[in-house]
């Protein structure tokens, strides 16, 4: 997947997410950390250039105090979350740049609770790389990419990089 | 029943010389080449000194037998070379009657692994008010009195004992701390000290006391033995006095010879004694005071602490360090002293400061009593506390190099350590 | 093992982590549901031999927060009174699982001798005069949220009062020197450290003539006991040349903020009331405190397991 590639997937994406909602008057962006940010602000930007008269809101979260597996590997704390408006009763949907085993997703729904309670949770992601652990499913997904689960995915503007551990590029 | 000391380095009173020694019956009978006796110790590699003499130990009976009993301490002694020990008398009740002094004596002798002559206190139950009946304990034997675990602070006591230890010919050892100075005092008062946040034991008020004790010598005639000297100026101030002819002694611990200050940043109360250990100049003239004959004698101030009063936290842990055991070990690894030197300060000068030389610290000569000790004094060697014979384990020392090992000791001609193993 | 023990022990690495992460938690303690999953299944016992009230609450609404399971032993109620040794006590609690002790003990080294019988990592709340880290981590935090900066080089911190028995000051004075304040240190000379002319800190007995250039005035609370023993001709004497009131506030900068670390003695080293002293971050000090300790236990147990 390539930068255009990449643009293009979040232009369709923001359009998903306004057909689907019916309008964007309730949805609030929350991108989860680290990955899911810029691409929260992204597509909030490409949602105000479909619908100019609302404003959305963005947020980011950082699920790290959330995860099941603090006490396995080394834990380091993201960015402070913000969370810009209440979101109870709001549709709340979580943008995370690549879903792999739903790991992260379920530690930021339980996080999303500290918050309020949301009437709907959606999921975006640019990359659905496969071996889900948990029932999670994308509601919006930019690409498919099955890997195998000795790969390393990076997602950036520029585009998706797979690389095999053994340290050449697929 | 004859013992022969064979191939070991005889050190005399006017030399090392290559002998054997030919013991019978509680003396040496003979010194000289190939003797032969009945028994035979292997004295290869090894110098054959006079039994040691420790001037400063606690022996904890009566009052404490959970940490150290009499024949306990006497074991550790005799496996450190020791044939004569002083006790201190800071036990439960205290050694200010001639039947505590006399129960002390007859435990040693039912041990019968050296002799232990116990020290009187200076003022009853050490209490620094009145003194004690320094005319009897002295017609019961005693020689040396101290209050030792704490200094007499009150000037005018110390004087009166003074003017009456000068008329029995007794010394009075003095354990110089000014407790006004010292109140909650855990380590020396120092960078360290500050750092931690903990009460400090300053010099002077070691130096203080020195000062005064030395005035009082000087004034009233009476010989003071300053006890485990730990300051450089403590060590100016006897060296002033000697060189005024002054009937002053000192001593000094292996422990003060080899251990910083420092060791307290570790929080553990091992490290924890009176006096502190103090910093590396006042380690470098206590040594230079041992070689030049300012100090006299090395003393163990041997301390045993059962284990769950060392575990407690620093400000409310005992002070005190086991010793007899390391005594040699530790202080061949910190001065460099050479045969002589050692039988002085282990043996000769601390015997005379006893005065128990009838019996103690003599010369190897046919018919001293046969009180001596073998040492390899280049063996390298490791604390291992459970071959330890002390009662308590508080020894700072575990896991140190220590040089110098005693092998065997016989005290009154009979072997009570073979090859470092106590015979009973 | 990790510990949180001395300023000094943690090292600027670790003081900075635990600033860094105290942001993180500062937000959940903003959330509507101030609590997370962090430390879920970790045990963490309060070890209180020394009276505290707020140290210990805060501690513990910090574990509470992170979710872990929380146990409370103080003095007055263990059976320590009845002769169970310090090390019973700790080994009888790890017999029972825990992953951290926070102790707080009047004997100094305590937490270091503690460590020898446990596997568990320790927390110090306090140990006699020595070190109370979470103190000045909690006032470092405070001063650079108050002072809008993480940059605390070159800013004037001013501590008054009896340095030598404060672990207050000693971890502060780690702490900032640390982060590159300048510090002087105001006190009559006989409740200075022995050593404080080899601290990194500027020594005064005049505070009047450094209150101008002070831009964090950190008063210490003086105990009544010290008149007692001699090491202040009288309270009176010293509330005139070391306490805290309108006049002196006055001669402080306008941007200058003032802190104490509880509990006060009014009428002593505060002869005016705190709620009197607009630039007073006092109680920030305190709200801080349960961040700061969720950093700190964070920090601590979140990458280990219970061996």
């Amino acid at each position: 997947m390539s930068g255009p590639d990449i643009a293009r997937a979040i232009s369709r994406i923001a359009h998903e997410i306004v057909e689907r909602n019916h309008g964007i008057e309730h949805v609030v962006l929350v991108g989860l950390q680290r990955g899911g940010t810029w691409i929260a602000d992204a597509l909030g930007e490409r949602i105000s250039s479909i619908e100019p008269n609302f404003e959305v809101p963005v947020g980011s979260l950082d699920p790290t105090m959330h995860r099941d597996d603090i006490g396995m590997r080394p834990v380091v704390a993201g960015s402070v979350s913000r969370i810009p408006c209440d979101i109870t009763g709001a549709t709340v949907v979580l943008v995370d740049d690549v879903l792999y085993t739903g790991r992260t997703v379920r530690a930021a729904l339980e996080g999303l609770n500290n918050f309020g309670r949301p009437r709907a949770v959606q999921l975006a992601v640019l990359v659905d790389r496969g071996h889900r652990e948990l029932p999670i499913r994308p509601d919006y997904v930019g690409k498919n990419l099955p890997t195998q689960t000795t790969d390393e995915v990076d997602v950036s503007v520029d585009g998706v990089i797979v690389t095999s551990t053994s340290g050449t590029q697929v | 029943m004859t013992i022969a000391l064979r191939g070991g380095l005889v050190v005399g009173l006017q030399g090392v010389e290559r002998a054997d020694v030919l013991i019978d019956n509680e003396v040496v009978v003979k010194v000289g080449a190939n003797l032969s006796g009945d028994v035979t110790i292997d004295a290869g590699g090894c110098h054959i000194f006079p039994g040691f003499v420790d001037l400063h130990a606690h022996l904890r009976e009566p009052g404490r037998e959970d940490c150290e009993t009499i024949a306990t301490a006497s074991r550790a002694g005799a496996k450190g070379g020791y044939t004569a020990l002083i006790a201190m008398p800071n036990t439960d009740p205290a050694q200010d009657s001639v039947t505590v002094i006399e129960f002390v004596r007859e435990q040693a002798r039912r041990a019968g692994l050296l002799d232990v002559f116990p020290s009187g206190c200076i003022t009853l139950g050490r209490k620094g008010e009145a003194l004690a009946p320094l005319g009897d304990l002295c017609a019961a034997g005693v020689r040396l009195f101290t209050d030792d675990g704490s200094g007499v602070q009150d000037p005018l006591l110390m004087g009166r004992a003074m003017q009456y230890a000068k008329s029995l010919g007794v010394t009075l050892a003095q354990h110089c701390e000014v407790s006004a100075l010292t109140q909650g005092a855990v380590m020396n008062e120092c960078a360290c000290s500050s750092d931690m946040g903990v009460p400090g034991w300053p010099s002077i008020a070691e130096e203080l006391m020195v000062q005064r004790d030395i005035e009082l010598s000087r004034s009233t005639g009476a010989s003071v033995h300053f006890l485990h000297l730990s300051t450089a100026r403590s060590v100016e101030l006897v060296r002033e006095a000697k060189s005024q002819g002054l009937h002053i002694t000192a001593e000094v611990t292996p422990h003060h010879l080899s251990l910083t200050e420092e060791l307290l940043t570790t929080f553990d109360p091992v490290y924890k004694v009176n006096p502190p250990l103090r910093s590396m100049s006042d380690i470098r003239a206590l040594k230079a005071g041992l070689l030049d004959g300012t100090i006299d004698a090395v003393a163990t101030d041997h301390a045993p602490h059962a284990r769950r009063d060392k575990e407690l936290p620093l400000d409310q842990a005992p002070p005190g360090m086991i010793g007899l055991e390391t005594a040699l070990g530790v202080l061949l690894s910190a001065v460099d002293l050479d045969p002589m030197q050692i039988a002085a300060v282990m043996s000769r000068n601390p015997s005379r400061i006893a005065q128990i030389t009838q019996t103690h610290g003599r010369n190897i000569v046919p018919g001293d009593t046969a009180n001596l000790c073998v040492v390899d004094l280049d063996a390298l060697w490791y604390v291992n506390p459970s071959m330890l014979a002390s009662k308590s384990k508080n020894t700072p020392f575990v896991g140190r190099q220590l040089k110098g090992l005693l092998r065997s000791t016989m005290f009154r001609g009979e072997i009570t350590v073979r090859d470092g193993v106590a015979q009973k | 093992m990790k510990h949180l023990r001395s300023i000094s022990e943690l090292g600027l690495e670790g003081v900075s982590r635990i600033l860094q992460l105290t942001e993180n938690m500062a937000e959940i303690n903003s959330r509507p549901v101030p609590k997370v999953p962090a430390l879920r299944g970790k045990t963490i016992v309060s070890l209180f031999f020394e009276d505290s009230t707020r140290t210990r609450l805060s501690f513990e609404t910090a574990a509470k927060r992170l979710s872990a399971e929380t146990m409370t032993f103080s003095v007055s109620t263990s059976s320590v009174n009845k002769g169970e040794s310090l090390r019973d006590t700790i080994e009888t609690i790890t017999d029972m699982g825990v992953h951290a002790f926070v102790v707080r003990h009047k004997s100094v080294g305590v937490p270091w001798q503690i460590a020898q019988w446990t596997n568990a990592s320790i927390v110090n709340a306090g140990d006699g005069a020595h070190q109370h880290p979470t103190q000045a981590l909690v006032d470092c935090y405070t001063v650079r949220e108050a002072l809008g900066t993480k940059d605390l080089s070159g800013i004037h911190l001013t501590i008054v009062g009896d340095i030598k028995h404060s672990r207050v000051a000693r971890s502060n004075i780690q702490a900032f020197s640390m982060l590159g304040a300048k510090i002087t240190v105001v006190a009559p000379p006989t409740l200075l450290p022995v050593n404080v002319n080899h601290w990194p800190v500027t020594v005064s007995s005049d505070l009047d003539s450094v209150l101008g250039s002070t831009d964090v005035l950190y008063m210490l609370r003086l105990q009544s006991e010290r008149m007692a023993q001699g090491l202040v001709p009288s309270l009176h004497e010293y509330s005139t040349r070391f306490g805290l009131d309108e006049q002196r506030v006055a001669k402080l900068p306008s941007h200058s903020v003032v802190m104490h670390p509880g509990p006060m003695n009014r009428g002593i080293e505060m002869l005016i009331d705190p709620s009197e002293i607009p630039s007073s971050l006092i109680h920030r000090q305190v709200s801080n405190g349960v961040s700061v300790r969720m950093a700190v236990l964070f920090d601590l147990l979140s990458a280990e397991e219970l061996s």
